[in-house]
């Protein structure tokens, strides 16, 4: 069974069109990075499988409509939205009480068992707590949930390097196990990069390349090109063409590695770059 | 860093799910309420605290004269009594106040910083959290207002006894006077028709304003009301909304006053009769009905701020 499916999921504010038919597939055990810029729809893709916000379209999570059973979804699916979302007024034991009062794959033992990791006392309240720290603390929460599906929008959000790299090493080592899904958007992409086993850029509330990373590896390509032979690279039409220290790097989509080798250095583009690139390309209407 | 290599094969085994009746989540999310707001209870026992303080005193100086006057002269009984009705009655307007702040506050605050984000990811529905929201002006409130009221009065009647016993006089006609069962009985009628029954469109009302209003929901609870009655002393020169209004608000306490805090029996049975049998009573009921339902549509779709 996928986790999430997706068919011509549309959703508009007034005129403006948040979602404009979005398909998708994710299949169970994936962790997918949602790749936009502010404005693109990736918060209101989240929302709507999240069963935050209504719909026009086909959407499935975990097999269930999220619009109207978004109380049984949550008992599999857990999300952090945002950064400094748990109530400032709730104390550490609070929210572990509660949790544990209501919700039925908590497991505070292991909730107990991260926060032992830190220096959040007991007995504090979410305000008295360091952004990194309510992080620390939702993310504590969140990996004692045994759910299927876990959504991030923007968990690291203003937070210092030390606390983001923690945050996405404990995610990876505490709880990932192959079987849970994770779907997660962010503006600090360099920091997933590895961390993904799928990729989707969305725009303008459409998906403009989704693809896995190992597709990603075999498709895209970035090229260092010497000088002399750069009018020849351009000959296989670049996707993109970039100038870094004086010297072009040219991106290419399914062109063979072995053929590009000759002009110069080949290597994996980030996904930063690849973002530009077919940002690029999907501004000027694909011609290039 | 390839995921798959942190993956923990050997524990594939999901922990199965506790269940969680819809009555435990039901008692968590009031206890939420309770944490979040600790003026439900507070507020009423402060002000029981300093009443209970100035009647001490106040009664330790001027309670034995009272009684000798009182004594002598049976008119005069109904003011040992006086003090009573007082305490109830600003217990009971402390725990209205907090009544009416809670209902407008309580479901624009999970907007205004966020949490609303962080409530929708837990798996309570939103009726759950819309009515459990609701127990506290409808239950829990008039239940903590009922119990600090007879607790007060217990203990101004036993300090009063203790003095009147110092000072060598019986505290009998005190408790002849009071009547305490009766008026527990009374004071709950009055718990249950006033502050429950016959207020509950005014709490539904301000909770769908609260969920409805993005800021000023005291604005937006009190001006349509204003609006319609300067709307209706322009264009025809009456008053009758305003004067309906009045009624609602007022009347209430007079249609069950008789049977209320100090109703000892006796004519109030017709009293009470002709408050069950007001309709507007039941048509409020069926308003705030509505209006819950209302308020559980709009908590689904709503955002944060």
């Amino acid at each position: 069974m996928a986790c999430i499916e997706a068919r011509g999921v549309r959703k508009a504010y007034g005129a403006t069109r948040a979602l404009d038919g979005v398909d998708l597939r994710l299949e169970e055990g994936r962790i997918l990075g949602l790749i936009g810029p502010n404005g693109a729809g990736k918060t209101t893709a989240l929302n709507a499988i999240l069963g935050l916000t209504p719909y026009q379209g086909e959407l499935k999570v975990l097999g269930r409509d999220p619009w109207t059973e978004r109380d049984k979804l949550m008992r599999e699916v857990s999300f952090i939205a945002d950064v400094a979302v748990l109530p400032r007024w709730i104390r550490v034991w609070q929210v572990l009480d509660l949790l544990q009062g209501i919700h039925p794959r908590f497991d505070r033992a292991k909730a107990e068992g991260f926060l032992a990791k830190t220096t959040i006392q007991r007995k504090s309240k979410v305000r008295e707590l360091s952004k990194g720290m309510v992080a620390q603390l939702h993310l504590a929460l969140v990996m004692a949930i045994d759910a299927k599906l876990l959504v991030l929008d923007e968990p690291t959000l203003g937070l210092d390097i030390l606390y983001r790299k923690q945050f996405y090493d404990s995610l990876l080592n505490d709880y990932f196990d192959g079987r849970r899904t994770i779907v997660v958007t962010t503006h600090q992409v360099e920091e997933i990069q590895d961390v993904l086993t799928d990729l989707m850029f969305i725009h303008e509330g459409r998906i403009l390349l989704s693809c896995s990373m190992e597709e990603l590896t075999e498709r895209y390509a970035e090229v260092l090109v010497r000088p002399e032979q750069i009018g020849a690279a351009r000959a296989l039409k670049p996707m993109h063409e970039r100038q870094l220290f004086g010297q072009s790097i040219l991106m290419f989509d399914r062109v063979e590695r072995k053929q590009l080798a000759t002009f110069g250095e080949v290597r994996t583009p980030s996904i930063a770059d690849l973002f530009v690139a077919v940002m690029g390309t999907a501004g000027q209407g694909g011609a290039r | 860093m390839n995921p798959e290599a942190n993956a923990a094969p050997e524990n594939m085994t999901a922990t199965p799910a506790r269940t969680v009746t819809q009555m435990q989540t039901f008692y968590w999310s009031v206890r939420r309420e309770l944490w979040e707001y600790r003026s439900v209870y507070v507020a009423p026992l402060a002000v029981a605290a300093v009443y209970l303080v100035a009647f001490l005193i106040s009664s330790s100086i001027r309670l034995p004269n009272q009684m000798r006057a009182a004594l002598a002269d049976a008119d005069k009984m109904k003011h040992l009594v006086v003090s009573y009705e007082f305490g109830a009655a600003a217990i009971l307007l402390a725990a209205m106040i907090v009544q009416l702040y809670y209902c407008l506050d309580s479901l624009q605050s999970e907007r205004r910083d966020r949490s609303i984000l962080f409530w929708k990811s837990m798996p309570v529905s939103d009726a759950m959290t819309v009515l459990s929201k609701a127990a506290i002006p409808f239950a829990v409130l008039p239940a903590v207002g009922f119990c600090i009221v007879l607790a007060t009065g217990l203990a101004m009647i036993l300090w009063s006894s203790v003095v009147l016993l110092v000072h060598g006089l019986s505290p009998a006609p005190l408790f002849t006077q009071l009547s305490l069962f009766d008026n527990a009985l009374g004071l709950l009628n009055h718990m249950l028709t006033v502050h429950i029954l016959w207020y509950a469109p005014l709490y539904a009302w301000l909770m769908f304003v609260s969920a409805w209003s993005k800021r000023a929901a005291l604005l937006w609870a009190v001006l349509p009301w204003f609006a319609v009655g300067i709307f209706e002393k322009i264009v025809f020169n009456t008053s009758y909304f305003a004067h309906w209004i009045q009624m609602r608000f007022v009347g209430g306490m007079n249609d069950s006053a008789s049977t209320g805090t100090m109703g000892t029996g006796g004519e109030s049975h017709e009293m009470a009769w002709q408050f069950w049998t007001t309709p507007g009573l039941w048509l409020g009921l069926a308003v705030a009905v509505c209006l819950l339902a209302a308020t559980v549509r709009i908590r689904r779709s709503r955002e944060a701020n």
